[in-house]
C-alpha cells in the first residue's frame, strides 16, 4: 500500500471518528452549547483542556524550536506548563464558582460596568483570531505534506469537519471530540518518540532517554550532542543563557499568558464542582506533560540524528553528498521546507554555523562557502518517523495527530469567539430580551461565520503570522489575567481601576511589540531593529525582548488598577458579596445564564 | 464579625498560606532551579548536564503536577473541615 493510501486511512479514519462524535453529541440549549451541560467528569475535561491548549505549535513547531536553540529555549516547557498553577490556584475554582458561561460576563458581573466586559471581549477576540490563524496554517502544512492535497483544499475539507461539530454540539461536540483528538496526537506524538529513544540509547522512555548515554558512542547523550554541535560551529545545546532577566520574564509571560487565555479557562465552566475544577487543573497537567515531557527528548534526539545522517563518519570534513541524500530529505524539498544550494559546487552537502565569527576561517580553510542545507524548525517533528526509518503507518498516525492537535485548539478558540459575540455582545447588550432559543441560533451563525473567517485567514495567512501568537500571550498576560486575578482576590479594586488597567496593560504591550516589530506588523515601520542591543536594558545586556514583555504589562495593570481604585470609590456593597461568594465552593450549583 | 464570617475568613487565610506556599515552591524550582541558579548547580551532574537543565526541562514540569494534585487535595479537605463544601 502506498503512503499516500496509508496516510488517507487515517487521516480519513480519525475525520470520521469527529464526525460521529458530532452526529451524537448535539447541544439542544445554550447551557450545552456554551458549558457542555455543566456535567463533564473532571478527568475527562483535563484531556479535553489538554487537547485544547495543545496546539499546532505544541505538538509541530515547539520541538523543533528547542532542537535548534537547546536549554535557551527551555522557556518554552516550563511557561506554558507552569500557568497550569496559575490556573488552578488563582484562577478556575472561583470562575467555576461564578458559575457563568464567559470569561468577560465575569469581568463585566465583578466591576459592574458594561464597558469593562467591552475591553474584555476586545482583548479575547484580539487575543483569540490571532491565535487561530496560527493553527489553520499548521493543519495547511500537515494536509500539503501527508496528503499531496493543495493546502486550500484541505483547509476546507478541515473547515467543513469542525463546522459539522462545532455547529451542532457548541462545547458539548468539542469536548467529546477533543477527548478523541487528544488520544490521537498523543499516540502519533510519542510513538515515534519511544522508537527513536530506543534506537539511540536504549531507554524505552524518551524522558530518561534524554538523560541516559548514547549508545553507539557509549557517552551521555546531551554529552554527545554538545561535542557535535560544537564542532560544527554552533553553540553548546545545554549552554547556559547569559541574559536571565530576559528568561525569567518570558517564562513569566508565557505562564501569565497560558493562565489568562479565555479558551483554555472556560474549559473550567464544564465541571460539575468547585472541587472538580480542581482536580481537572491537575489531570490536564498530567495528559500535556506526556508530550512536554517527551518532547524535549525529541529535541535533543532529532538534531543529533539529523547531524548524523549528514555526517555519516561522524567527520565533519566527510558529509553525504547531494545525489545520496536519503529519500525523507527529497519529500520535504518538495513542500520547500528543506532547501539545498551548493554553494562550493562540490557536490556535498555542508551543514554548520555560517553565523558564527569564530569558526569562519576553519569553514574557509575547507573550502566550504556558507551553510548549504535549510531545514524549518517545523519539520522535525513531522519528518521525526521517516528520519529514523520507522514504518510507513507511523507516518500516517503523524499525520492524523498533527491536524487532530490544530484542529482541537482551533475548536476551543471558535467558542470563545463565538460566545464571546451570541452572549456577551447580542445577549449582554444589544438585545437581552433574546429568547433561550434565539440566543443558541444566534451562537450558532456567530460559530459558522467564525469558522469561515478562519478558514479564510487560514488560506490567506497575513504575513506577519508567527508574530501574532507573541502578541495572542502578551494580552491575554497584560490584560485578561490580571484582571481576573484582582476581581477575585481584592474586594477593593473597582469599575475605573479594572478598565484603566487592563487598558494600561493592553497598550503597553501592544506598543512595545508594534515598536520593534512594526505598527500593526506592518514592514519597515518599526521604531527599532528588533535585537537584543536595542531592547529595553539592552545596553546593560539585559534586554526585554518583545516577546517577554507581557510580564511587564502584567504588572503596569495592577499597579494602575491599584492606584485608580485608592482614588475612587470603594465596590459597592453588592459586588463585595460577589467577591465573597466566588471565595467559598458552597452553594455553587450549576451554571446558569443569568 | 459574626461566627459565619470568622469562619470563612480563617477558610480564606488557610487558602491564601497554601497558595502562598505552593507558589514558593512553583518559582523556586523553575526560576530558581531552571534558571537563576543553574551556574551554582552545575557541580550536581544529571545524565551529561547539570541538574539546572534537568529542572529546565523536566524537573519543574514534574513538581508543577505535585504541586496541583496536593493544593487540590489539601482544600478539598478544608473545604470540607470549615464546612464550606459543596453539598
Amino acid at each position: 500500500m502506498s503512503q499516500f493510501a496509508i496516510n488517507l486511512i487515517f487521516v480519513g479514519s480519525s475525520f470520521a471518528l469527529y464526525i460521529a462524535i458530532a452526529i451524537w453529541a448535539r447541544a439542544g440549549s445554550t447551557k450545552e452549547f456554551y458549558v457542555a451541560g455543566g456535567g463533564v467528569n473532571p478527568v475527562m475535561n483535563g484531556m479535553a483542556t489538554a487537547a485544547d491548549w495543545m496546539s499546532a505549535a505544541s505538538f509541530i513547531s515547539m520541538a523543533g524550536i528547542i532542537a535548534a536553540g537547546g536549554y535557551a529555549t527551555s522557556s518554552y516547557l516550563m511557561g506554558w506548563t507552569g500557568g497550569y498553577v496559575l490556573l488552578a490556584m488563582l484562577l478556575a475554582p472561583y470562575l467555576r464558582k461564578f458559575g457563568k458561561f464567559t470569561v468577560p460576563e465575569f469581568i463585566g458581573d465583578r466591576f459592574y460596568s458594561k464597558n469593562a466586559r467591552f475591553v474584555a471581549v476586545a482583548c479575547l477576540i484580539i487575543a483569540s483570531v490571532t491565535y487561530v490563524i496560527g493553527q489553520m496554517t499548521g493543519a495547511g502544512v500537515a494536509f500539503s505534506r501527508f496528503l499531496e492535497v493543495e493546502s486550500d483544499t484541505g483547509l476546507i475539507i478541515a473547515g467543513i469537519v469542525v463546522f459539522l461539530y462545532a455547529v451542532l454540539g457548541g462545547m458539548k461536540g468539542i469536548t467529546y471530540t477533543q477527548v478523541a483528538q487528544y488520544v490521537v496526537l498523543i499516540i502519533a506524538y510519542t510513538i515515534p518518540a519511544v522508537f527513536i529513544s530506543l534506537q539511540l540509547t536504549g531507554n524505552f522512555l524518551p524522558p530518561l532517554g534524554l538523560f541516559s548515554n548514547h549508545l553507539e558512542s557509549g557517552m551521555p547523550l546531551l554529552h554527545k550532542l554538545d561535542l557535535v554541535v560544537r564542532e560544527l560551529g554552533f553553540a553548546d545545546y545545554t549552554a547556559d543563557v547569559p541574559n536571565k532577566l530576559n528568561m525569567v520574564l518570558f517564562t513569566l509571560s508565557l505562564m501569565i499568558g497560558t493562565a489568562g487565555l479565555p479558551h483554555v479557562i472556560i474549559r473550567f465552566f464544564t465541571v460539575p464542582k468547585v472541587s472538580d475544577a480542581r482536580w481537572s487543573a491537575g489531570w490536564a497537567l498530567v495528559f500535556i506533560a506526556l508530550l512536554y515531557l517527551t518532547a524535549p527528548a525529541v529535541a535533543s534526539m532529532a538534531r543529533l540524528n539529523l547531524l548524523t545522517t549528514i555526517y555519516p563518519s561522524g567527520e565533519v570534513t566527510n558529509p553525504i553528498d547531494y545525489a545520496h541524500r536519503p529519500d525523507w530529505v527529497k519529500n520535504w524539498e518538495q513542500t520547500g521546507l528543506i532547501t539545498f544550494e551548493d554553494k562550493n559546487g562540490d557536490g556535498l552537502i555542508q551543514l554548520y554555523n555560517d553565523q558564527s565569527e569564530s569558526y569562519k576561517q576553519v569553514a574557509t580553510e575547507r573550502g566550504w562557502k556558507g551553510n548549504e542545507l535549510t531545514v524549518n524548525n517545523d519539520i522535525l517533528v513531522l519528518a521525526n518517523p521517516e528520519i529514523a526509518n520507522l514504518p510507513s503507518w507511523v507516518i500516517g498516525l503523524i499525520a492524523a495527530g498533527g491536524l487532530a492537535a490544530a484542529l482541537s485548539t482551533a475548536a476551543g478558540l471558535l467558542l470563545a469567539i463565538s460566545s464571546a459575540i451570541s452572549h456577551d455582545l447580542i445577549k449582554g447588550s444589544i438585545n437581552p430580551n433574546i429568547s433561550e432559543k434565539n440566543e443558541l441560533r444566534a451562537a450558532r451563525i456567530s460559530m459558522a461565520v467564525a469558522i469561515v473567517v478562519a478558514t479564510w485567514l487560514g488560506m490567506n495567512p497575513p504575513g506577519f503570522a508567527a508574530q501574532v501568537v507573541a502578541l495572542a500571550f502578551g494580552i491575554a498576560a497584560a490584560s485578561i489575567f490580571p484582571a481576573l486575578m484582582m476581581g477575585i482576590f481584592s474586594k477593593r479594586v473597582n469599575n475605573k481601576g479594572a478598565i484603566a488597567g487592563m487598558l494600561a496593560g493592553l497598550l503597553s504591550t501592544m506598543v512595545y511589540i508594534f515598536l520593534y516589530l512594526g505598527w500593526f506588523f506592518i514592514p519597515g515601520t518599526a521604531a527599532f531593529a528588533n535585537t537584543p542591543e536595542n531592547w529595553l536594558l539592552g545596553s546593560m545586556g539585559y534586554g526585554i525582548s518583545p516577546l517577554s514583555f507581557g510580564a511587564i504589562g502584567a504588572m503596569i495593570n495592577f499597579i494602575v488598577a491599584f492606584a485608580v481604585s485608592s482614588v475612587t470609590a470603594a465596590p459597592p456593597k453588592h459586588i463585595q458579596e460577589l467577591v465573597e461568594s466566588v471565595r467559598y465552593p458552597k452553594g455553587a450549583g450549576v451554571a446558569t445564564g443569568h | 464579625m459574626n461566627e459565619h464570617d470568622r469562619n470563612a475568613a480563617a477558610y480564606w487565610s488557610a487558602n491564601l498560606r497554601l497558595i502562598i506556599g505552593s507558589l514558593i515552591i512553583w518559582a523556586l524550582v523553575s526560576y530558581g532551579g531552571g534558571i537563576l541558579f543553574r551556574p551554582w548547580l552545575t557541580d550536581i551532574r544529571v545524565g551529561g548536564t547539570d541538574l539546572g537543565f534537568w529542572f529546565a526541562q523536566q524537573g519543574s514540569i514534574l513538581t508543577f503536577i505535585v504541586l496541583i494534585f496536593f493544593y487540590a487535595w489539601r482544600m478539598n479537605k478544608l473545604d470540607k473541615e470549615f464546612g464550606l463544601n459543596e453539598e
